[in-house]
């Protein structure tokens, strides 16, 4: 039992990388440690919960609550099916496609939320049409919030979802089919069920960045307590009026994400190669 | 006969590569020479750098106010940093390296002086009025305060840190007029942008604001019994690392031709 605790150790004591790497890397947490550390070291924490629950603080976290989560489940209903057709359905131009709809992961969301408004805004492409078949409009509502959200955070679970789609032995699904199953019911019992620690994280991570979302928001559903000012809207205003403030809901905004990549567990991080080594 | 070829084209990329690398030094080089030997001709003993931190509402006039200064002083580079006079002060009280700050109020000023993180006495070096911007040809026909009540207009406005919000609500205040805004701005170019655009039908801005859309948008005047004037100081830093150069800028503005670029844009005299 010792020996073999012993060869371990030695392996493991083998593979540790050099001393220069583990200097770097040192830096590099250091790098992005630093920054937070600052933070909670300048948040007031003796007025911290009488900041973290006025009025307009609990006003922000409600709506950016239920907007994201709007988001999300938007993002699963249509993201799903399509991260399905891109891993596979082969038709032309689907490269074409697929980087169409992941535009809005590299892209500006400033540039983001002014697309937003050349397609939905009152002048803009369907907006009219909105209005007339709705009586709604996008811009300055709640409703254009979680479609700017929406429109930032799918991609996260399409990209997440697909790889996990790709990567994933198809024999089973086959078989399903082969033994008289339809291919809605196949996907239901087979497919999902496999894809779904990949599921659960292309949801997770597109939450965050839809709790996040600051760009597209400000510049297409405009900034009102209440309406559309989610958490980046305020702690952003805040800063100059009320900086304490500002830093709290910095501080939950930064919990809340930490608590999210912590819970998702390495493998889900790499949803393929979960989904890929199940056989 | 092989020498027709030009004596690059085996390795063209090489060529291309080489002779772009070239172009940009000398186009650098054609660029920086001037101020350089006019640096070190000129009388003028100013030089070095200054960061100017000024409202969003001067953007038009300091940006010209910076290339008449430059040419009158060739050794000077200066940057200047436009935003919402809150955002700005914000980040002079941040430590942000900033040499003299414009202010569009005295509140804003007053949070750096309180901070004693100014050197001298702030001076105003211009006024400006308010006036309703609305879309481009008026079609939402706004002809008065009262209209921005009117049921189903985008009326939007700025946070009342932000100076325009706090002169907006002291006008509609005065007017007697209620209006429920569907979006606070950060700043007064998020306003003009956003009515510039035909997504928000009206906002009260500065007069300047409107004359700088040139056209984009239109604009309503606001009588004067319940117009605010907003006035404009201007300090250095005490922070500031080139002070004689700052306290010519503030001169600069101040005077006969920083006055002239200010009028040109539609601000009133101090």
């Amino acid at each position: 039992m010792s020996e073999h605790r012993g060869t371990r150790a030695r392996s493991v004591e083998l593979r540790r990388p050099p001393l220069a790497i583990i200097a770097i890397a040192a830096v590099a947490i250091a790098f992005f440690a630093l920054p937070f550390i600052g933070l909670l070291w300048r948040v007031p924490w003796t007025d911290a919960w009488s900041l973290l629950t006025t009025q307009s603080s609990l006003t922000a976290l409600r709506l950016s609550i239920t907007t994201s989560l709007w988001a999300t489940a938007l993002s699963i209903i249509f993201g799903v099916p399509l991260a399905w057709v891109l891993a596979r359905y082969g038709f032309p131009g689907r490269r074409v496609v697929r980087a169409l709809c992941l535009l809005s992961l590299v892209l500006p969301p400033v540039v983001g939320g002014v697309a937003l408004f050349a397609a939905y805004g009152r002048r803009g492409l369907l907006g009219d049409s909105l209005f007339e078949l709705f009586g709604m409009r996008l811009p300055f509502s709640t409703a254009g919030v979680v479609l700017a959200q929406t429109f930032i955070a799918m991609p996260f679970l399409v990209l997440t979802v697909e790889a996990a789609l790709r990567g994933l032995d198809q024999r089973p699904e086959d078989a399903a089919r082969t033994l008289g199953a339809s291919r809605w019911y196949a996907f239901r019992r087979v497919t999902l069920p496999a894809i779904r620690p990949a599921l659960i994280a292309g949801a997770v991570l597109a939450w965050a960045r839809a709790l996040g979302e600051f760009g597209a928001t400000i510049t297409f559903a405009g900034n009102f307590p209440g309406r559309t000012q989610t958490m980046p809207l305020s702690v952003y205003l805040a800063l100059e009026s009320n900086p304490g403030q500002a830093l709290v809901l910095s501080v939950v905004m930064i919990a809340i994400s930490f608590g999210v990549l912590l819970s998702l567990r390495d493998q889900w991080l790499g949803g393929s190669t979960e989904a890929g080594s199940s056989r | 006969m092989t020498s027709v070829l030009p004596p690059f084209s085996r390795s063209r990329p090489v060529a291309i590569v080489s002779a772009v690398v070239v172009a940009v030094t000398l186009l650098a080089t054609a660029c920086r020479a001037p101020s350089k030997s006019s640096s070190t001709t000129s009388p003028d003993s100013l030089s070095g750098s200054l960061t100017v931190s000024a409202a969003s509402s001067l953007q038009g006039a300091f940006t010209d106010l910076k290339v008449a200064f430059e040419k009158a002083h060739p050794g000077m580079n200066v940057t200047v940093n436009f935003g919402a006079s809150s955002t700005l002060a914000q980040q002079i009280i941040d430590g942000a390296p900033v040499d003299v700050f414009a202010s569009a109020d005295e509140a804003n000023m007053t949070k750096v002086s309180n901070k004693k993180l100014q050197s001298g006495t702030p001076k105003i070096f211009a006024t400006n009025s308010l006036e309703i911007i609305v879309r481009k040809g008026n079609p939402s026909k706004i002809a008065s305060l009262a209209d921005l009540s009117k049921s189903g207009l985008i009326y939007i406005t700025c946070a009342p840190e932000v100076p325009i919000g706090k002169y907006g609500a002291q006008v509609l205040q005065k007017a007697g007029v209620k209006v429920s805004p569907a979006s606070l701005e950060p700043d007064v170019k998020g306003i003009v942008a956003k009515v510039t655009a035909g997504e928000a039908d009206a906002g009260i801005v500065y007069a300047t604001d409107i004359s700088a859309t040139k056209g984009a948008a239109d604009g309503v005047v606001i009588p004067a019994d319940v117009n605010a004037i907003a006035t404009y100081p201007i300090v250095a830093i005490s922070t500031s690392t080139n002070s004689t150069a700052a306290q010519s800028w503030i001169a600069f503005v101040t005077g006969t031709e920083g006055q002239t670029i200010l009028k040109n844009y539609g601000f009133g005299a101090p």
